[in-house]
């Protein structure tokens, strides 16, 4: 039933791709509403008056805010189909661990890469590159972080890919040269039609962030 | 369960190794505590959170889990029994909010209180004490957060009792304000007097030296 599950969501975040992905990969369907951040709906103040943000599940009428929550609520609810968490403890503490570590680090520097210059945006792209080796170490041999499959990792990271273009071309790097295994992650994750049809085109987040360094008067 | 190890690595003044303390307690879980020396972090913890280098972390049979939340969630995981979290989804996504929201608002507000001085010293305070009557709202009427029992959100919560009254005494600013968020305030006594709880908590007297030491060099370095 469409109208049991709605997102208020907005196309370039990292963090409503993560639904999406999530969503998709359970084959739920559902009503996808795009926020104006600069013109939030009452809806949206309705249903996360406490940060006011997106991405928000909302679930036979009731909201789960915050993405990380909203993806371990949609594994327990529809948990028939594609687990996003294991069933073993141990391995899903890591998990939550690395996604985490994603949440904590990537949007963070990834922000800084083409919002600042000069040494802060260097000092950005170190660290930016630091941690892409940390996460490709974690993964391993493995094809994804879950292992044979997408798991709870896999969806909180892919997301950032939509935005490399955005931090390659104002860093001036290319994470492939650094980290080609990372990549090799990345198309696993694109050829999977849950994730290619979640994420919006690079050149299209390239364009949206050309624009707000306008707005923020970066030239 | 015999033939288990548990260790916890800790630092005594860390309110983040209370949480996981509380929560072994209330599961009834043995285990051997490791006081950590944070000026000279040991070999073991290097080796058992080689990303954050952080207290508390948790070793279950040689596996490290780190990071006080998720520790909490795989000790409700490991150990069914005296359950932490709801059983609902819907409750558990809600549970999981506001501690999310007290280690994303209340926490930075609260220190930022501690460590600055004059205007920003009073903004954060404000701050603190508008995200503090935020969580009294999930806790509306209820004993505890998780009901008539402790659960997730008072183990993640409850140490603010202590530690935002030693602030507010150090840094003289108000907090936890009893006339605007009287429910939350009964709550901190209920949840530190809780028998179990109780004797994890750390001596107030030391503590409040403790932080009366960090507080002189935080606010002789930014001034």
């Amino acid at each position: 039933m469409a109208d049991e599950v709605v997102v208020l969501d907005f196309w370039p975040s990292p963090f409503g791709m993560r639904l999406r992905i999530a969503l998709a990969e359970k084959g739920i369907e559902y009503e996808y509403k795009d926020e104006d951040l600069w013109n939030k709906s009452p809806l949206l103040l309705q249903m996360n008056p406490v940060h006011k943000k997106i991405p928000v599940l909302i679930h036979k009428g009731k909201p789960v805010c915050e993405s990380l929550i909203a993806l371990q609520y949609i594994d327990e609810v529809w948990n028939e189909k594609a687990p996003l968490l294991p069933s073993d403890s141990y391995l899903t503490a890591q998990a939550r661990f690395w996604a985490d570590f994603v949440d904590k680090k990537i949007y963070e520097i990834g922000r800084k890469l083409w919002t600042t210059k000069g040494e802060e945006q260097d000092a950005a792209k170190k660290e930016f590159l630091d941690c892409i080796g940390v996460l490709e170490r974690e993964l391993g041999d493995k094809p994804f972080f879950g292992g044979d499959d997408l798991g709870f990792v896999d969806v909180t990271l892919i997301p950032y890919y939509s935005w490399f273009l955005v931090y390659e071309k104002f860093g001036n790097f290319s994470v492939g040269a650094e980290h080609p295994e990372f990549i090799a992650w990345v198309k696993r994750c694109m050829e999977k039609e849950s994730v290619s049809k979640s994420l919006p085109e690079q050149e299209k987040v390239y364009d949206f962030a050309m624009l707000i360094r306008k707005k923020l008067g970066i030239e | 369960m015999s033939g288990e190890s548990v260790k916890l690595l800790g630092y005594w003044a860390s309110p983040l190794a209370l949480r996981v303390k509380w929560a072994l307690k209330l599961k009834e879980i043995e285990y051997q505590y490791v006081e950590e020396d944070l000026q000279n972090k040991s070999p073991l913890l290097l080796r058992y959170n080689p990303v954050h280098k952080k207290v508390p972390v948790l070793v279950h049979d040689g596996k490290p889990v780190a990071e006080s939340l998720i520790i909490l969630e795989y000790i409700d995981e490991t150990w069914k029994h005296n359950p932490i979290l709801p059983q609902d989804p819907y409750e558990r996504a809600q549970a999981r909010f506001w501690a999310g929201f007290i280690d994303e608002k209340c926490v930075p507000a609260i220190m930022s209180a501690f460590t600055n001085q004059g205007e920003e010293k009073e903004k954060a305070a404000k701050e603190a004490r508008e995200n503090l009557k935020t969580l009294e709202s999930a806790l509306g009427g209820k004993d505890f957060f998780g009901g008539e029992t402790v659960g997730f959100v008072d183990i993640a919560a409850g140490w603010i009792g202590l530690w935002a009254r030693i602030v507010e005494e150090i840094a003289d600013v108000n907090l936890i304000d009893a006339e605007t968020m009287p429910l939350l305030n009964a709550w901190f006594g209920r949840v530190l007097e809780a028998p179990v709880l109780k004797e994890c908590v750390p001596p107030r007297d030391k503590l409040l030296e403790h932080s009366r030491g960090f507080h002189k060099i935080l606010t002789a370095a930014s001034s």
